[in-house]
């Protein structure tokens, strides 16, 4: 265990990272050991949110955006387990953290919003319950105090007469005033962190803008840093102050999020970018990507996006890049290594 | 009803065009969610009708795409399986090539109909047999309407359909599950394509999939379409996709249209205040960070519609007439819309 862990190593992610982490992921390796051998689904995945800063974390499915998100808040499903690396929340490591320890970090200093507010929400209790219970759980209060500040939060998420509503049970609200739920629950205890998995994918988009609005503006005014998982790359443009973009259990680009949307660096990042389909523009055909995500059990040697790539040389085929600097952003790509492209003749 | 004595512009919906393959009339579907028969004489309620599709009308040119668009529940999927006749219309009726389509549906002629028109799910996980070998899969529909029978040729004509969808015809041996999402939508799509039908109705086909691989199935739906002059009509909540694809755009909310246009139109000139507000809650993926203001209000209960125009009570333009006589969908400067505040030229 490094004895100054809130202090990074001088040569990892300097740029982007800063002494004042709020939360710090080094180097994390999940995997999951299996009867025929271990499937290792994150790969040294490294970054770092702020205080009050939101990360966007993106990427397509089975890229271990969601694993990313579990490991952090100590919900790994076994056999799943962190392997190496370490994750530090405020220079502590909670990754080798007990149940019963993680149980009072999760809640208190982390809070979680899942992609489906039904399932998140028990539904045999009323949503005042569930916030109270989280409240007294975790905050010195007495249960009357408890419950002003349920009905309290429940203004704050919009939920109109909050006052009579706090007595509804959870099928009685909409699936949008649900999520409003799930996120009063988040911030019940003032975590200074929210991971929220993927929070509007269930949602229409009229009460998605309205939900992403709520989440933006209730984490700025109350501090909170938020860990924001979507495969959608519209919410991420409009909330994000930095993006992740994750390939095959790996950070393929991190960076200013206007930086890696407008000018990516990463083949993968500038293919994903160029697929979406864009309102501005009229295109006969949209650009595809080639072939489809990997299967863990089968990720080539060299750089994991290689067999898609149109711009592979042959360094991609043998050795894996490290997150190197690429202009604003940081990309996992050997076209940002001056000295190896120049000598493959490619350009970045 | 007052337009009646408005401007000569305003005409009424029901004028139909010749040209079109696909024609709905006033299509409607209704179903009824009472409670059990006890119960309703017990507690004394009321038989409950839900209108799903409350008077649906367009018609589609061949070789043109229509997209609906619209929230859950708005109704889009009845549209959709009402079309291919999975459901009977309440009301209204669907005329294919000159032909009443549900009436074909029923008649002896059924198959030669059915053949005509094919659907495109959007969960490629559950629209096909896992138990079933792909070439059985992509081969039912050959061997159900008779249209080849020798076993060597059915072979044959499988390999030729997953060869147009971009897949290997060795791919044939293997099972759905051997396959990811996108290969697994684009099974489905050789599936509808078996019968050689005119009109696919593609209901929501890219929603399950990542967008890398929602590039490849419309970049191949889109290609199929040039080769064959097939006619879509695709259903999505995704605007984008819907940009990117239709020829035209209806909008739906609460089970009825309430602007039908251009694609270029009414992305360039959303004239419905649900369109606009539709429009602008998609996010803006150039201009990072922006800050929005997201229309307040949800899509009211269909069980308990408010009166008069659907979208009153989340309309910045509404006033009393809209709170309670329902709009219809007139022709107004090249599009149809369904909405007192633009055939009064409030906006």
């Amino acid at each position: 265990m490094p004895s100054t862990p809130v202090f990074v190593e001088p040569d990892q992610n300097n740029k982007n990272d800063h002494p004042m982490s709020l939360l710090e992921v080094k180097n994390l390796v999940v995997e999951f050991p299996g009867r025929r051998g271990t499937l290792r689904a994150l790969d040294d995945i490294s970054f770092s949110i702020a205080p009050g800063e939101i990360l966007g974390v993106v990427g397509e499915s089975g890229a271990g955006k969601s694993l990313t998100g579990a490991a952090i808040i100590g919900l790994l499903e076994p056999p799943g387990r962190v392997a190496s690396g370490q994750i530090l929340l405020e220079g502590k490591r909670i990754d080798n953290l007990g149940n019963d320890e993680m149980r009072h970090i999760r809640g208190r200093h982390i809070g979680a919003i899942f992609q489906d507010p039904l399932t998140s929400l028990n539904p045999l209790y009323t949503v005042g319950r569930q916030l109270t219970e989280t409240i007294l759980a975790h905050l010195p209060v007495t249960p009357a105090e408890a419950r002003q500040r349920a009905i309290a939060l429940l203004q704050d998420t919009g939920i109109p007469a909050a006052a009579e509503r706090i007595d509804h049970y959870p099928h009685q609200f909409s699936g949008g005033m649900r999520q409003r739920v799930v996120i009063a629950l988040a911030l019940a205890a003032e975590p200074k962190l929210i991971v929220a998995d993927e929070p509007t994918t269930a949602l229409d988009v009229s009460i998605q803008a309205q939900i992403i609005t709520l989440l933006k503006n209730i984490c700025k005014s109350r501090g909170a840093a938020v860990m924001l998982i979507t495969h959608d790359m519209g919410v991420i443009a409009e909330t994000c102050d930095r993006v992740a973009v994750l390939y095959a259990g790996r950070v393929a680009e991190i960076g200013p999020v206007h930086d890696v949307i407008n000018r990516p660096s990463h083949p993968y990042t500038s293919g994903l970018m160029a697929s979406i389909p864009d309102m501005t523009m009229d295109r006969e055909r949209l650009n595809q990507i080639d072939g489809a995500m990997l299967r863990l059990n089968a990720i080539p040697k060299g750089c994991a996006y290689n067999p898609r790539c149109p711009k592979t040389f042959d360094r991609c085929l043998v050795e894996r890049p490290d997150l190197l600097d690429a202009g604003t952003t940081r990309a996992a790509c050997w076209l940002h290594d001056g000295k190896s492209a120049a000598k493959a003749g490619v350009a970045a | 009803m007052n337009s009646n004595t408005a401007a000569p512009t305003h005409t009424k919906t029901t004028s139909v065009k010749s040209k079109a393959l696909v024609q709905a009339h006033d299509l409607a579907k209704t179903f009824d969610v009472s409670a059990p028969w006890l119960n309703r004489v017990i507690e004394r309620k009321p038989r409950t009708l839900l209108h799903a599709v409350d008077g649906v009308s367009f018609e589609i040119e061949k070789g043109k795409t229509l997209a609906l668009v619209g929230e859950s529940g708005c109704g889009k999927s009845t549209v959709a399986r009402l079309l291919v006749g999975l459901y009977e219309p309440t009301r209204g009726g669907l005329t294919f090539d000159g032909q009443d389509a549900h009436a074909a549906f029923k008649g002896n002629n059924a198959k030669a109909m059915r053949r005509r028109i094919q659907m495109i799910f959007q969960d490629p996980y559950a629209s096909l047999n896992p138990r079933w070998l792909v070439e059985d899969i992509i081969g039912e529909p050959l061997k159900e309407h008779g249209l080849i029978t020798d076993e060597a040729e059915l072979k044959t004509r499988v390999g030729e359909l997953l060869k147009s969808v971009g897949l290997s015809p060795l791919d044939m041996v293997k099972y759905p599950h051997q396959f990811s999402g996108g290969q697994r939508q684009r099974i489905s799509i050789a599936r509808a394509l078996a019968t050689e039908p005119e009109f696919l109705v593609c209901d929501e086909p890219t929603s399950a999939l990542d967008v890398s691989v929602q590039a490849q199935v419309l970049n191949i739906m889109k290609d199929l379409q040039r080769e064959r002059q097939l006619t879509y009509l695709f259903i999505s909540h995704n605007l984008a996709v819907v940009r990117h694809v239709s020829d035209q755009v209806g909008v739906m909310y609460l089970g009825r249209l309430v602007e039908l246009a251009d694609k270029h139109t009414l992305f360039d000139t959303p004239r419905h205040p649900y369109t606009r507000m539709l429009l602008d809650a998609i996010p803006k993926m150039h201009d990072t960070g922006k800050a929005r203001t997201p229309v307040q209000g949800e899509v009211p209960n269909p069980l308990n519609p408010p009166p008069g125009c659907a979208f009153n009570p989340r309309c910045p333009h509404v006033n009393d007439r809209c709170r309670t006589e329902r709009p219809q969908l007139l022709s107004i400067g090249g599009i149809r819309i369904a909405c007192h505040a633009v055939e009064e030229g409030r906006i």
